[in-house]
């Protein structure tokens, strides 16, 4: 892959931070934008932009069009049955409160059993707990071992006939670990539970294939897919998503309103309330051509290249303490360096251009679990190289100088 | 930006060996705060005797150098120091980070305006001035806060 080319395509990358070249490893937060995408929106704005789904005149047709065209593109790029499966909404946190209460209200009762894990980042955790708290549910959370992955016997162990859904991460946000959802899909099929998995940063690196998981509902942020921000979708298997109440009540997801009943639209109209983000909608067609373009297999083979890149020259540094070893990781590497803070290292790094995220990354469960409250985090994109790598340990070692460690 | 003026040997020093660290014996007033976007958390306990004066302060925390600093320089400053000049150093303090002032106040020593001066490089990072301000909000919130 020719990634200086690559580079080139996002604007961002000709700014200079702090009179620095910028080196950006803060992907698994939110990705850059490719041109494509950036030119996408303000052309849709210039030429065809329109509310979608109600007026009859040209432009509302071509908007329509062009909105109704990125679902019939995202539900071929994740290999989706029907194009009813794919849901537009404002972001994967809304597909799993969508999942959470819509499911939640139907079948979800006293006593009732969650499994989610340990390593799940609170969008993935606060809407079970709604549903804990408004039907009386019980949450499990399948244990975190020593590498930071979530083995299928911890999960195995915690199903019984009250487990009315399992809630699991792709991709861990904090340790990496890719979690076996094929596995986890099987085990909860035979005991016939659905299964949610958040894909916010799965999606983005693996080449994700809804045939081949088998998962019932797949949550999806695309301002992490070098997509525009404010827009995520929401996968459900149709046969599913049928049986399901409304989200939202608002104008689009009728079917008639009269003062003593209302009737709801099909899916997924029926779960997609008041105007929708058109021109992000539209403008995601533009990242998954773009990705389609390089290849998902070819981008996580170069992060994969990355990654270990990194791992290799951090582990070369005695002061870096890399959390988590999983066996099969995406690309995401949380550190600390001792005597240092992460938000100190945070500072110091962007002085030298270098744009990484300290805290808990909303996982405040697994650092509580780690003992830890704050951790540094380098995430890659496909316009990573290994020059950044090496600018980044740099940028380190200037940390350890001014600390004097 | 300047990372030097954030990073001073004076708040180094503070965030590798904060003063007053623990809970003070026979404290009467305490406060608690955390920044749920970080994870920082400041606990700040408070002897304060019959005459309005802190006759002893420490706290419990963890965070960042600058928070860290920040509350072993506030903590060395109020200790013996009457309620009312407390207030004003606050209020200095927090005009100092948010309003780019000076500090004034003639009850202070040089060292000590100096020590809560180094502070002031934070008003270049506004995503850290909150470190810097936590424990200062959490000392008003303790003397207003009594067992």
């Amino acid at each position: 892959m020719d990634i200086k080319n690559i580079k080139s395509e996002f604007p961002i990358f000709k700014n200079k931070i702090n009179g620095k070249q910028l080196v950006y490893l803060d992907s698994a937060n939110s990705s850059q934008k490719p041109k494509v995408v950036i030119d996408r929106i303000a052309n849709f704005y210039e030429t065809e932009y329109s509310n979608v789904g109600r007026s009859v005149h040209s432009l509302a047709v071509k908007a329509t069009n062009r909105f109704e065209e990125t679902r019939d593109k995202v539900k071929n790029y994740f290999n989706a049955n029907f194009r009813e499966e794919i849901i537009f909404t404002k972001g994967a946190t809304e597909s799993i409160n969508l999942v959470a209460s819509c499911y939640g209200d139907k079948y979800i009762e006293r006593g009732d059993e969650i499994i989610v894990t340990e390593l799940e980042h609170h969008s993935n955790y606060v809407p079970w707990h709604f549903v804990r708290k408004k039907k009386g549910a019980v949450i499990k959370f399948a244990e975190v071992n020593q590498k930071g992955e979530i083995e299928i016997d911890q999960i195995r162990k915690l199903i019984n006939n009250k487990t009315k859904m399992i809630a699991i991460t792709h991709l861990s946000n904090v340790t990496g670990a890719i979690l076996p959802i094929k596995k986890i899909v099987e085990l909860a099929e035979s005991k016939n539970i659905p299964v949610l998995v958040d894909g916010t940063q799965g999606a983005p690196h693996l080449n994700v294939d809804m045939q081949d998981l088998g998962c019932d509902f797949y949550a999806i942020s695309c301002h992490k897919m070098y997509g525009p921000n404010g827009l995520g979708i929401l996968y459900a298997k149709k046969k599913l998503l049928d049986t399901l109440p409304p989200y939202q009540g608002g104008g689009g997801m009728i079917d008639e309103v009269k003062k003593d009943n209302i009737t709801f639209a099909e899916t997924p109209t029926k779960f997609e309330a008041g105007t929708m983000q058109t021109a992000e909608v539209v403008s995601f067609l533009e990242a998954l051509n773009f990705i389609e373009k390089l290849g998902i297999k070819n981008i996580l083979n170069h992060e994969n290249e990355i990654l270990e890149y990194s791992l290799e020259k951090l582990k070369k540094n005695n002061s870096v303490n890399i959390i988590g070893s999983p066996k099969n990781r995406g690309s995401v590497i949380c550190f600390t360096i001792k005597g240092i803070h992460p938000h100190d290292i945070a500072t110091i790094l962007d002085d030298d251009g270098v744009a990484i995220r300290a805290g808990h990354h909303c996982c405040q469960i697994l650092h509580d679990k780690l003992g830890i409250p704050a951790t540094a985090r380098i995430s890659f994109g496909v316009y990573n190289d290994k020059e950044d790598i090496d600018i980044l340990c740099n940028a380190i070692d200037n940390c350890k100088k001014i600390f004097q460690t | 930006m300047e990372l030097k003026e954030l990073y001073q040997e004076i708040i180094l020093d503070h965030g590798k060996n904060p003063r007053n660290k623990g809970k003070c014996t026979g404290y009467n007033h305490d406060a608690k705060a955390h920044n749920p976007l970080c994870g920082d958390k400041i606990h700040v306990y408070l002897k304060i005797n019959k005459d309005n004066n802190i006759a002893d302060i420490s706290f419990e925390g963890e965070g960042c150098a600058i928070s860290l600093a920040s509350a072993s320089i506030l903590t060395d400053t109020i200790k013996g120091k009457d309620l009312n000049l407390t207030k004003k150093v606050t209020e200095d303090f927090l005009n100092m980070i948010k309003k780019k002032s000076k500090i004034t106040l003639n009850s202070l020593t040089e060292d000590q305006i100096t020590t809560i001066t180094s502070l002031s490089g934070v008003q270049q990072f506004p995503m850290r001035i909150k470190c810097a301000t936590m424990a200062w909000h959490t000392l008003i919130s303790a003397i207003d806060n009594k067992n």
